[in-house]
């Protein structure tokens, strides 16, 4: 069963708005009929003032995609045209209190679906460039399509590659023979053959690690405590900027680290995925449990919390 | 009121009698069998008796046909890498496409090796094409590895016959009987049948132990290799504990199989008609004529599974379902995709699987919860209007898809 919290419960047993609104004057219809989601999105816009008088939504899908719809017209409703169009997936799943990363798809399809309805009422054709693939780092919620898209336009050829572009394969590892696989795969296609260098490197290096953070332990001082976060946080960080963002440790009480998210980073979709794995490398490396959140408050819900 | 299990087919409830039997064999007999003195010698002639409790349920000529295994996938790869090892020369395998992933993936892993898969298609009720099967029967083929029933649909496929033909072309057969074994009789000695998978959890034993059943003579080559256990078929300590609980639950299964045929049979048909009567637009999946008596499949159309368990769970009903939220996949199962039922219903199948343990008290209950259920969701449905189905229901909703 999912670890969805109380939020995404509340939302999937007594959904809000759900069904279609009256006089519904924007409609979009989105959805994956093969993944088992489909959503339309109807609106009742005031045409004099661009303000979103009423949201309903139909959906045929799981328990986090109904409660994505039910959250999605709570927070679109009042809101003007424009507003509502800043509204991200993250948002969404912020809203309902952080959604497992399997199930992050749902918030996605409702941001498409707020995206094809504005488009509908303004009489556009609304286009999706979406393309979703299976789950393949479960760390990061990187999924197959964004890592064979990555490799092709960057010529990459190694995980270690594949991890400093996508992020994916840099959490608990497990998922690099796929992300070996669908290099094999994406080099044959240019006749190219894969060689696991990198991985052997990247496995060589591992146990020296480990035996420093089983040295270590819990009776790690203070300073080498976060000193060893730091040393974490530094491996990660060329993979944020790689997408221009960055991260920067703020404080350390008990076990709970915060940190401030910066560059791109910053109200970007995937923040809470980016702090989940983050967590995952940081409980690995300092062999202790640690919650990695956000300094600020209003920043981002930790994928811990 | 207390909840209701209705997945069986997942795994089970340990027995009482099983884990009273399993108890001395943790603080107190905690010998190793291998070892000469009194605290391995109890314990090793309690692995024999266990030996023999498997045997008789399934019907095995020898005791030492039985191999103990830690699971149902691990049976299953021991017997396909076996017969890949031990016959070099043939590089094909035949299966279905229905198979469960213990014995799928393997295959897919093994076709990147250079291996060639065969699967075997079925028609919409879930049954296989003989004559195909016959047609790929061949001295290139290593092993044929049939499951007895679906673990989704628990329809059951001829798999002595098939075993029969395969002998006759002098290939080896393997079934996977993990949801078969203690549900319906089975009787090795008299089939073709070489290698069989079984796992304990499915059958009141506790999780963690399986078994290889090996038909004499049959060519064999070990998974594990180390130790002499097993005959040195499978090295590891034994799971002491847990195979003697398997052989008290095996000696259970013998007594209550005819209880399953009857009275746990009539319980799922109660279920199924009472469903099926105050639902409309739903229907059972599979082969009605020739399935496992504990099983039913209903595929609800126009909803989705996942939201269906967890309404069914918040009023304390357990059930399992092939959509592909509640696996986290993207594809709905394989099994409902290989029947050829459409996305729409093929989402919303619901498996609802039944053990000695329930009673028609939790049948009525459920006849009286899910219908209300099924309409809530309906209700949130794109695809369904104020009293049924929308018209042209893939024409009225078109989604973008992603």
């Amino acid at each position: 069963m999912w670890d969805y919290s109380e939020k995404v419960k509340e939302h999937f047993y007594n959904p809000k708005n759900a069904g279609a609104v009256e006089g519904a004057n924007g409609v979009g219809d989105v959805g994956s009929i093969s993944c088992g989601d489909a959503l339309r999105l109807t609106l009742k816009v005031n045409p004099e003032t661009e303000i979103i008088e009423d949201a309903g939504f139909q959906t045929f899908g799981c328990g986090s995609a109904i409660a994505s719809s039910s959250a999605l017209t709570e927070i679109i409703k009042g809101m003007t045209l424009d507003q509502a169009l800043q509204v991200s997936n993250q948002d969404i799943a912020d809203f309902l209190d952080g959604l497992p990363p399997e199930k992050m798809h749902c918030s996605v399809m409702g941001r498409e679906a707020l995206q094809a309805a504005v488009a509908n009422y303004r009489g556009e054709e609304w286009v999706d460039d979406h393309e979703e693939g299976a789950l393949v780092c479960k760390c990061f919620a990187i999924d197959e399509v964004m890592i064979e898209e990555t490799i092709r336009a960057n010529q990459l050829r190694t995980v270690e590659e594949v991890t400093n572009y996508t992020k994916a394969g840099g959490g608990c590892s497990s998922c690099h023979e796929g992300i070996e696989n669908i290099l094999t795969r994406v080099l044959a296609e240019s006749g190219e053959t894969f060689v696991p260098g990198g991985v052997a490197i990247a496995a060589a290096k591992k146990p020296a690690a480990k035996k420093e953070a089983a040295a270590g332990g819990a009776k790690m001082g203070t300073l080498a405590r976060i000193r060893k976060i730091e040393a974490v946080l530094d491996s990660i960080r060329p993979a944020l900027q790689a997408d221009n963002g960055d991260v920067e440790l703020i404080d350390v009480e008990g076990n709970t680290i915060y940190v401030h998210l910066t560059g791109a980073c910053t109200g970007c979709q995937m923040a809470a995925m980016t702090l989940g794995g983050i967590q995952q490398r940081m409980i690995e490396e300092l062999g202790e449990f640690v919650k990695v959140v956000p300094a600020a408050k209003e920043t981002l819900v930790s994928m811990g919390a | 009121m207390s909840d209701i299990y209705l997945d069986n087919n997942a795994t089970t409830m340990v027995a009482p009698e099983v884990f009273e039997e399993m108890k001395p064999f943790f603080c107190e007999q905690f010998g190793n069998p291998s070892s000469l003195h009194s605290f391995g010698n109890k314990v090793g002639f309690a692995l024999k008796k266990a030996r023999q409790q498997v045997q008789a349920l399934l019907g095995a000529e020898h005791d030492s046909e039985i191999i103990f295994t830690s699971c149902g996938t691990e049976s299953d790869s021991t017997a396909i890498l076996s017969a890949l090892k031990a016959q070099p020369e043939r590089k094909e395998i035949i299966t279905t496409v229905v198979e469960h992933p213990a014995v799928l993936t393997l295959c897919e892993y093994l076709e990147t090796e250079g291996y060639t898969v065969h699967k075997l298609e079925v028609d919409t009720k879930g049954r296989l094409d003989l004559d195909k099967y016959r047609a790929l029967l061949s001295d290139k083929v290593a092993v044929v590895s049939v499951m007895w029933a679906n673990n989704e649909s628990g329809t059951l496929f001829p798999v002595e016959e098939m075993a029969t033909m395969a002998a006759e072309a002098g290939v080896m057969f393997h079934t996977d009987a993990v949801q078969a074994v203690g549900k319906i009789p089975i009787n090795l000695a008299e089939s073709n049948i070489h290698m069989l998978s079984l796992s304990g959890h499915k059958l009141h034993a506790p999780k963690g132990v399986g078994v290889l059943y090996l038909k004499r003579g049959t060519r064999f080559r070990p998974l594990l290799r180390g130790g002499h256990q097993e005959r040195g078929r499978r090295a590891g300590t034994e799971n002491a504990p847990a195979i003697i609980g398997l052989g008290k639950a095996c000696e259970m299964a013998q007594a209550h199989l005819e209880f399953e045929n009857t009275q746990v049979k009539a319980m799922r048909d109660r279920l199924e008609a009472g469903l099926l009567a105050a639902i409309p637009n739903c229907f059972v999946t599979g082969d009605p004529d020739n399935r496992l008596p504990n099983t039913a499949s209903i595929a609800f159309e126009y909803i989705e599974g996942e939201a269906i368990l967890l309404l069914m769970n918040k009023v304390g009903i357990a059930a399992s379902s092939g959509s592909a939220c509640t696996s986290g996949s993207l594809e709905p199962s394989h099994v409902m995709r290989a029947m050829g039922i459409p996305y729409t219903a093929a989402h919303g199948t619901v498996r609802f699987s039944f053990s000695r343990y329930n009673t028609m008290e939790e049948v009525e209950r459920v006849i009286e919860e899910v219908p209300g259920i099924v309409a809530k969701l309906r209700k949130l449905s794109p695809y369904w209007g104020d009293n049924g189905p929308v018209e042209n229901p893939d024409e009225a909703f078109a989604p973008v898809y992603a």
